[in-house]
């Protein structure tokens, strides 16, 4: 259901598990339907002995991608006009994501949204804002 | 990314849906999809990066008959170039911003063209010197209108990124 604006207040937060101990079966799928199939995120033996990580580790746009769906959750399908984040820690098979947007301005029909994805110990993974059309 | 033609088919756009965890019936079930606001099938707000998939120079995806970088017999099958804590896998994705004209739909046929754009260096305290380079990509419709604005930021690093002991799985 799309947003209200006379319901919206600027520091209203919505928040949602993404994804809870990501599989690397997760992170296969998604280099399958995104078509980045880079080693790093599903060939093991690549990433720990030649480029030097302790494992494989998920795309940044699966996390936005994840981070996508509570927002659309949030401000209802076709909504979105705007959204942007940088990627700011790097997430591992195991780890559990929340996500969060808050809401930083309502005008003109559109509201605003700072989102941010936190991992299990609180670390940030991903920061951005995002902008929806509200009635 | 440079796609010549990138059909937005409703099938890619389940799996990609099922591949970040939305099974919302927009993107999942026409019949259901056709009775809320978005009408029909939609793509999810970061389905345009799969153009990749309709990118004949994608450097991520092997090429059929030419060495890949990724593990086979070997850890690797193609020497590393130097630098590049991204494995030579074209760096790291640092950023992602999206304007969207208009909900994307399967059955458009979208083109792209993307043009570089700034590039910046910044000494990293966990990977070494970065290097960013920035790239806007315009998705434009069959009828040449634009869909999704994307700008994207990748990153090389001098080295992997070290991982601070709070970022690391717990045992």
């Amino acid at each position: 259901m799309p947003l209200s604006a006379s319901k919206l207040k600027v520091g209203d937060v919505h928040t949602a598990r993404l994804v809870d101990d990501l599989s690397r079966t997760q992170i296969v799928q998604y280099a399958g339907a995104s078509g980045d199939y880079n080693p790093l995120h599903t060939d093991e033996i690549f990433t720990t002995k030649v480029a030097g990580y302790p494992s494989v580790f998920a795309h940044g746009m699966l996390t936005m991608g994840m981070t996508g769906k509570m927002l659309t959750d949030y401000v209802g399908d076709t909504r979105l006009t705007k959204y942007g984040v940088r990627f700011t820690s790097q997430v591992w098979p195991g780890d559990t994501l929340d996500s969060t947007a808050t809401v930083t301005e309502v005008a003109d029909g559109l509201a605003k949204f700072d989102v941010k994805t936190v991992n299990q110990n609180g670390v940030e993974v991903l920061s951005g804002y995002a902008e929806a059309r509200v009635d | 990314m440079a796609a010549k033609k990138f059909p937005v088919e409703a099938g890619h756009i389940l799996l990609f849906a099922r591949s970040i965890g939305d099974e919302n019936v927009v993107y999942t079930d026409e019949e259901a999809a056709k009775a809320t606001e978005a009408g029909g099938i939609i793509a999810p707000p970061t389905f345009v990066q799969a153009s990749a998939q309709f990118d004949p120079n994608y450097g991520l995806r092997p090429k059929i008959g030419a060495p890949w970088f990724g593990s086979g017999k070997n850890p690797t099958g193609r020497v590393a170039s130097a630098g590049g804590g991204g494995g030579n896998g074209g760096g790291l994705h640092a950023e992602q911003h999206y304007e969207y004209h208009r909900p994307l739909r399967a059955g458009d046929v979208l083109t792209s063209e993307t043009k570089p754009g700034r590039t910046w260096e910044k000494e990293g305290r966990r990977s070494g010197k970065l290097i960013f380079s920035e790239s806007v990509t315009e998705y434009r419709d069959q009828k040449g209108e634009l869909v999704v604005t994307a700008r994207g930021v990748g990153v090389r690093t001098e080295r992997p990124v070290e991982q601070p002991a709070d970022t690391k799985q717990e045992a």
